[in-house]
């Protein structure tokens, strides 16, 4: 019986639809003492001294703590697993508070008080000493000689540079009558924007410290706080209740180490720092700006000759993930469309500016823009039409990528295309469109991506589950794969059930809540790996709990082993499928044997040496007001392969979510910084324009069901895929409506303006009276 | 002015009555107070729609309506849809029908304004469901699947069913 693949309700659904769901902050201890933080009022300072007296003096203030009491203990803060190769390891670069404050936003005190009015006038009460120093926001400019110093042991502020070379792209490009298409394309610092704040509270039980958290990763967070704190890694307890999304903001260790010192320092009790929604945007994480300049080299047939890319990636203030994102950005431009000459090189740069780390898409949205950017000019540099050149260039079937041991089983490209193409009715609207002249122009556009499932072979994959038959028959489950509001326990449910031989997946009962003292060890929710990588140790642990079970079914009943097998929650006869046992009868059997009692259980580990290419395009239809500047997106539809569905109803709501993460990408969200000093400017929900109810047409999600090979279940990434292909796709279709090539986002009036004016399509009467 | 006072209110269709301080937010008031833990704080400034509760029939952002001034109000908020035995009301189910519901942090603040937009017994179009709804930011959704829940639940309690 199939129970993977249907359209079920989520198995949380009933709890998070009557709001008795559980978040870090409804388990909050009544005694919890509140942390406040001091962040830097400066873009780049030393802090000289601060002045605590006055905030002591509060009443309610218990502590207060700064940048010279924290313990001389540099930490990494990126949610990678832990590396055994000492050069691959995370960079060790910011200390719980530091006196070398790196951007606007910097921790460099707490006041611990108990209550939150106390904690927070003893924030403002603090008197912070600077010495000011000379700070840096553009990432080019950073590079430069001279520039202002972020960390000593990265000179010209350089975190890392790789490139890559394929066949001789100097010799390539001197071939006779190729077209160049040359672009510099702008991507901005957006923030993820969950709607639950990042928080957590700490305390000591026992002489070890327990971090209750909202994060996407608690076995990477234990072993961070016990880096940070520089204390055994089993000192640690990471507790991760239900959360209120996280993108990839909260793969990170934001203040868990923060909040578990603390709790050190006013005698192991309980302290809680809950972020505002101010400070989420500019002291958690952000993703990375990044800038590129590509350099095609086209034949008259239109095809790639040659391609050069460069990439610079905005780190900000502290390496975080690092390098890995713009270095999965750069990966991605050789493998989308193959070309026999390519120079490639990439570099992530520290600037005064918010900590970049993951966020949904690791660096795809950002290659993704440039990318299909530059495709697009390409098509028009030769002529053809945007979507027949991608069928000319683009990865074809069997191409193989030999570093991921990736292969494009099916023409997977080509039949989103069509199907896209199809459902939006593509080929007559461009020629209908052609004609459009007026002040409103319609417009239609593509783009095309590839996203990898999980981390191999770049660092280490591994899952493990534990099982357990219960007595009444039903299963309980439990792994280290977190359930952060995409679905994956509903999922791990299914595959549960399927694999055991369920009646139902609401037969699987899913510990949602990670507790890192008893939770079998896993990496967490990134890299869209959750349901790729738990589907081989849940299909390996359900066969060794199978196993268990249908030895006790042999020594119950007699039938051998072989001659039986679990339908539909009983132990059937393989023969003629008739149940001699339920399950229920079974576990209570096992359970209560005078003589052979049995407690069935089973736990495993499975370390994945594979990844997985998933595929998919954006087609986006547009209206845009010429003399507005204002684009209106009127339809857009994604269509995926991310392989076989196995739960559709749950992949259209991720594929929604993460249209509607490229549509904000696209036209409207950006963090903006004042140049004089630094400072973040409109970091709140008003001013940042995350998009409302008002600014999507309906979303439309499609799918292309190719079964990957690799998965048990023929699954691989969604949660990324959808957040990439939106926003070149609205660029392109604004390209297509206007004429006009915009080459950075978010594409808002503002920048629309400008561009317009430049094209002459609109008179800009300041500039005529200068 | 002393810096506590008492607030008596309904909630939930019951008369209570407690001491806050007069600094405090209705947020905290139903969540510190009555262990209301449906109403979630996403900003505190009245951006996100995530603390929604209804007063006298209409939605507001709790965090942006002081304690004090829930005197003689009649408070609702999602706790108090269900039915005694735990039956959900017909939005709720809906959310879970609809594929609504993700992380299900902004939930409980859309379900209060579906039920204020439900209780106006009105047929909306879909962009006057959109503009009413627009009070809420939601990050999992993309909204597409919160429109469909609001909108069949609002056919059905006209008697219609609609496809999609």
């Amino acid at each position: 019986m199939n129970i993977v693949g249907k359209r079920e309700a989520r198995i949380d659904g009933y709890d998070k639809a009557a709001g008795r769901t559980k978040y870090y902050e409804d388990q909050m201890p009544a005694d919890a003492l509140y942390v406040r933080i001091k962040h830097a009022e400066k873009a780049h300072a030393i802090v000289k001294s601060i002045d605590t007296s006055a905030a002591q003096a509060i009443p309610g203030v218990v502590r207060v703590l700064t940048c010279f009491d924290v313990p001389d203990i540099s930490f990494p803060t990126a949610g990678h697993p832990w590396s055994m190769d000492p050069a691959h390891c995370d960079v060790a670069d910011r200390k719980l508070l530091n006196t070398h404050v790196r951007y606007w936003g910097d921790d460099v005190a707490v006041v611990i008080a108990d209550n939150e009015v106390a904690a927070a006038q003893g924030v403002r009460a603090l008197t912070v000493e600077y010495e000011e120093l000379p700070f840096v926001l553009d990432v080019q400019k950073a590079m430069e000689d001279g520039a202002p110093q972020l960390h000593e042991e990265f000179p010209n502020n350089i975190l890392k540079h790789t490139g890559m070379r394929l066949g001789d792209y100097e010799a390539a490009v001197k071939e006779k009558g190729l077209i160049k298409v040359e672009g510099w394309y702008e991507t901005p610092t957006v923030q993820h924007c969950h709607i639950e704040n990042h928080g957590c509270f700490a305390y000591e039980e026992n002489g070890r410290i327990t971090v209750v958290t909202s994060t996407q990763i608690p076995h990477i967070i234990r072993r961070v706080v016990g880096q940070a704190l520089g204390r055994p890694w089993s000192d640690i307890r990471i507790v991760k209740p239900y959360i209120g999304g996280g993108f990839g903001n909260k793969q990170d260790a934001l203040y868990e180490p923060l909040c578990a010192w603390c709790s050190t320092q006013v005698g192991g009790r309980c302290v809680r720092i809950d972020c505002s929604r101010e400070e989420t945007f500019v002291s958690n994480r952000v993703r990375h700006a990044i800038r590129f300049h590509i350099t095609t080299w086209l034949r008259q047939d239109g095809v790639i000759a040659a391609r050069k890319v460069e990439c610079f990636s905005n780190q900000g203030a502290y390496a975080s993930h690092g390098h890995s994102i713009v270095a999965k950005a750069m990966g991605s431009f050789h493998q989308h469309y193959p070309c026999p000459n390519m120079e490639s090189d990439c570099y992530t740069v520290y600037t005064n500016r918010p900590v970049a780390g993951a966020m949904r898409g690791y660096g795809m949205p950002q290659a993704s823009f440039a990318d299909e950017s530059n495709i697009d000019d390409c098509a028009r540099a030769v002529g053809m039409e945007p979507m027949e050149f991608r069928r000319l260039n683009i990865m074809p079937q069997g191409y193989k990528d030999d570093f991921s041991g990736n292969v494009n089983y099916n023409d997977t490209y080509r039949e989103c295309m069509a199907k896209g193409a199809q459902i939006i009715d593509y080929e007559r609207k461009l020629k209908e469109f052609a004609n459009d002249s007026g002040n409103i122009r319609r417009g239609i556009g593509l783009a095309t991506f590839w996203y990898n499932t999980a981390v191999y072979p770049i660092a280490l994959e591994t899952t493990s589950n534990r099982m357990q038959l219960n007595l009444d028959g039903t299963v309980t489950m439990q792994c280290g794969e977190t359930e952060i509001g995409q679905g994956a326990d509903t999922v791990y449910a299914q595959m549960t059930a399927q694999a055991l031989g369920l009646k139902s997946y609401r037969d699987v009962r899913v510990i949602s809540c990670q507790d890192t003292d008893i939770t079998p060890t896993g990496l967490g929710a990134y890299a869209s790996r959750q349901t790729y990588v738990a589907g081989f140790s849940i299909k390996q642990t359900a066969q060794l709990l199978k196993d268990k079970i249908l030895q006790y079914a042999c020594e119950a009943t007699g039938v051998a082993t072989t001659e039986i097998d679990i339908e539909d929650g009983n132990i059937v006869r393989k023969d003629d499928r008739q149940p001699i046992m339920s399950l229920s009868e079974l576990a209570m059997t096992a359970q209560y044997n005078p003589v052979h009692s049995e407690h069935l259980t089973a736990e495993s580990t499975f370390t994945i040496r594979s990844n997985a290419y998933s595929f998919g395009c954006t087609f986006a239809e547009v209206e845009v007001d010429i003399e507005m500047c204002k684009t209106k997106v009127v339809r857009i539809v994604n269509v995926h392969d991310c392989g076989s569905l196995i739960n559709p109803a749950l992949a259209e709501a991720q594929v929604h979510g993460g249209m509607s993460m490229a549509i904000g990408y696209g036209l409207s969200e950006q963090l903006i910084f004042d140049e004089k000093t630094g400072r973040p400017l409109n970091n709140n929900l008003l001013d940042y324009k995350l998009s409302t109810f008002m600014d999507h047409p309906k979303l439309e999600a499609y799918f292309i069901e190719n079964p990957e090979p690799t998965s048990p279940f023929g699954t691989k990434a969604l949660g990324e895929p959808p957040a990439c292909s939106g926003a070149p796709a609205i660029r392109n279709a604004i390209l297509n409506a206007t004429g006009v090539a915009i080459n950075r986002n978010p594409i808002n009036p503002h920048v629309l303006f400008a561009e317009f004016s430049k094209a002459g399509l609109i008179n800009d009467p300041w500039k005529e009276e200068k | 002015m002393s810096q506590y006072k008492v607030v008596h209110c309904n909630i939930n269709g019951k008369d209570v009555e407690k001491v806050v301080d007069v600094r405090a937010s209705l947020t905290d008031m139903l969540r510190n107070e009555y262990h209301l833990t449906s109403v979630k704080k996403g900003c505190e400034v009245g951006e996100c729609g995530a603390c929604n509760v209804l007063i006298d029939g209409e939605a507001f952002n709790s965090c942006i309506y002081l304690a004090v001034w829930a005197e003689g109000k009649h408070i609702r908020t999602l706790e108090g849809l269900m039915g005694p035995n735990g039956e959900l009301s017909d939005i709720q189910q809906a959310f879970i029908d609809e594929t609504a519901i993700q992380c299900g942090f902004c939930t409980p603040g859309f379900i209060m304004t579906a039920v204020e937009i439900l209780e106006a017994d009105t047929l909306y179009t879909d962009d006057e469901l959109r503009k009413l709804l627009s009070g809420h930011l939601c990050r999992c959704t993309g909204y597409e699947n919160i429109l469909r829940a609001v909108k069949k639940t609002m056919y059905r309690r006209q008697g219609k069913e609609i496809d999609f």
